[in-house]
């Protein structure tokens, strides 16, 4: 059996204060399996996105224990092993798309990058963005540079995705589009996705398991397990009645919570 | 006034025909309002200057360019150099930045006697002026710049482990450059300014040394095509960094 995916034990999450540290979610003990689709579903000011930092080695803890795949945050960060989307998609605006997608290939200790394949064009591929690979990111839409955000993400082939409301900018349209689209990258690459959004519908759509979390102080509230209701593949309908009534757990979850 | 838009033929046809008609009032008008020619010479007389000592002016504008543009080199690039340690060192930014804003204060006409007592007559105090006068808003706009990239770009280059190094070359640097060049712009023009004061405080050759010997010979048509060719001077560098802003900040 691998070692989870994360895995913390009294976990004090919150940032380095002026005077002193602001804590904003205290003593999460949370464990995720590997190869999992996890969605982490609050309102603002949760934690949700101070967390996935703390995942990413962005920043330390305040105080108790994580283990990310059985190793230190920071060890998988100089690892390679997580790649990061943003809110904002995050490209270098004097870079083509192809060459934003190369940067993780071209940064970082030498002996790192060399390992990583040049996926660029695969990747591109995959996105289907092949076509505006010379674009330059202000000649794109929105959705496209998030797109892009993601296959810049998997080029290294993390071990572990992690994503801030990386479509929260976007139109529902676009959104949905964008939602199945990384279902089906998820499926084929089988890493393990944190997801962060304060969308009930986006989270209950694409988690396997979706945790809520609930403000002041951030908490975990809920923890559903989607699988019996989406199956292995974890597919599902939006209009399913299963699935509208898990999202009226959470919304009634998160009022509880307020 | 019409609002709209203007069509492109009007857009380049109007400034020529707006400078056109100024320069045509200023040959015409002004004379016959009686405005003598020791005061402001016609556009004529000057570009006669320019048919008749065409030498004498293109002497003097060759060291006046030779200074300003290694002031401008020397002046940006030490600003550059400086915004870098200053952007990597806290603790040098906090302990010399107030000094370099204190002699910020000193206005360069002050001091343009002093580097002229400590650098002699020659060439090299006019650099130094304009190399000071450039200077400054260099490396406001410099450190500005460095600073410039977001939290969520910083963020993307530290998940990929990123030396300081590359985060320099590849994320700070480019940041910067919309930045940099809005100083230069402005340091084209005020290279050669500077240029000038020097020459006047003391010097033999160069268009500023021509407009104080103009002036002093009552020679009008003279100093007015100093002034024109010192205003072709900052155009030309002006330009110039312009066309290499084009050539390195492409998107946008």
């Amino acid at each position: 059996m691998a070692a989870p995916a994360i895995e913390t034990s009294g976990l004090d999450v919150g940032y380095p204060g002026r005077h002193s540290p602001v804590t904003v979610i205290s003593g999460l003990e949370l464990t995720v399996e590997a190869g999992t689709f996890l969605s982490i579903l609050g309102p603002s000011g949760c934690g949700k996105s101070t967390f996935l930092r703390v995942v990413a080695d962005l920043l330390a803890p305040l105080a108790g224990t994580i283990r990310v795949m059985g190793e230190t945050p920071s060890a998988v960060r100089s690892g390679r092993g997580v790649g990061f989307v943003f809110q904002e998609s995050t490209l270098l605006p004097w870079r083509t798309a192809r060459e934003n997608v190369r940067l993780p290939i071209q940064v970082g200790r030498r002996s790192l990058s060399r390992m990583i394949d040049d996926r660029a064009d695969e990747l591109l591929e995959l996105v289907g963005l092949s076509a505006l690979s010379e674009r330059l990111p202000h000649q794109l839409s929105g959705g496209q540079r998030q797109r892009l955000a993601i296959a810049r993400a998997l080029l290294g082939e993390p071990r572990l995705l992690l994503m801030d409301e990386p479509f929260g900018a976007l139109d529902e349209i676009t959104r949905d589009r964008l939602n199945d689209e990384l279902l089906n990258l998820w499926r084929r690459t089988g890493t393990t996705v944190l997801f962060v959004t304060h969308s009930i519908a986006e989270a209950v759509y694409l988690g396997q398991r979706v945790i809520v979390l609930a403000a002041h102080p951030g908490r975990i509230v809920a923890d559903h397990d989607l699988r019996p209701l989406k199956g292995p593949d974890n597919r599902c309908s939006r209009e399913d009645p299963a699935i509208v009534a898990a999202m009226a757990r959470m919304r009634s979850a998160l009022g509880a919570a307020s | 006034m019409n609002r709209g838009a203007l069509s492109p033929f009007a857009q380049t046809v109007l400034p020529i025909l707006g400078a056109g008609s100024l320069i045509l009032a200023w040959q015409f008008l002004l004379p016959l309002a009686g405005v003598p020619a020791y005061i402001v010479p016609t556009p004529t007389a000057i570009a006669g200057v320019f048919a008749r000592n065409g030498s004498l002016l293109l002497s003097n504008l060759w060291p006046t360019a030779i200074e300003a543009l290694s002031g401008f080199v020397l002046g940006n690039l030490a600003a550059v150099l400086l915004a870098i340690v200053f952007v990597h060192s806290r603790t040098l930014q906090a302990a010399y930045f107030p000094v370099v804003l204190f002699f910020n204060t000193i206005p360069v006409l002050a001091l343009a006697p002093v580097v002229i007592l400590i650098f002699g007559l020659g060439m090299l105090p006019k650099i130094v002026i304009a190399a000071v006068i450039c200077f400054f808003p260099t490396l406001i706009n410099m450190i500005r710049g460095l600073e410039s990239a977001s939290p969520s770009e910083h963020e993307l280059f530290r998940v990929l482990s990123a030396t300081r190094w590359e985060i320099f070359w590849r994320l700070r640097l480019p940041r910067a450059l919309p930045m940099l060049f809005a100083s230069l712009r402005i340091a084209s023009a005020t290279a050669v300014i500077g240029a000038i004061v020097g020459e006047w405080i003391g010097s033999d050759k160069g268009l500023g040394s021509l407009i104080i010997q103009a002036t002093f010979n009552y020679q009008s048509d003279r100093l007015y095509a100093a002034i024109v060719l010192s205003s072709l001077l900052s155009i030309g560098f002006f330009m110039t960094v312009v066309a290499a802003e084009r050539w390195s900040v492409r998107y946008r």
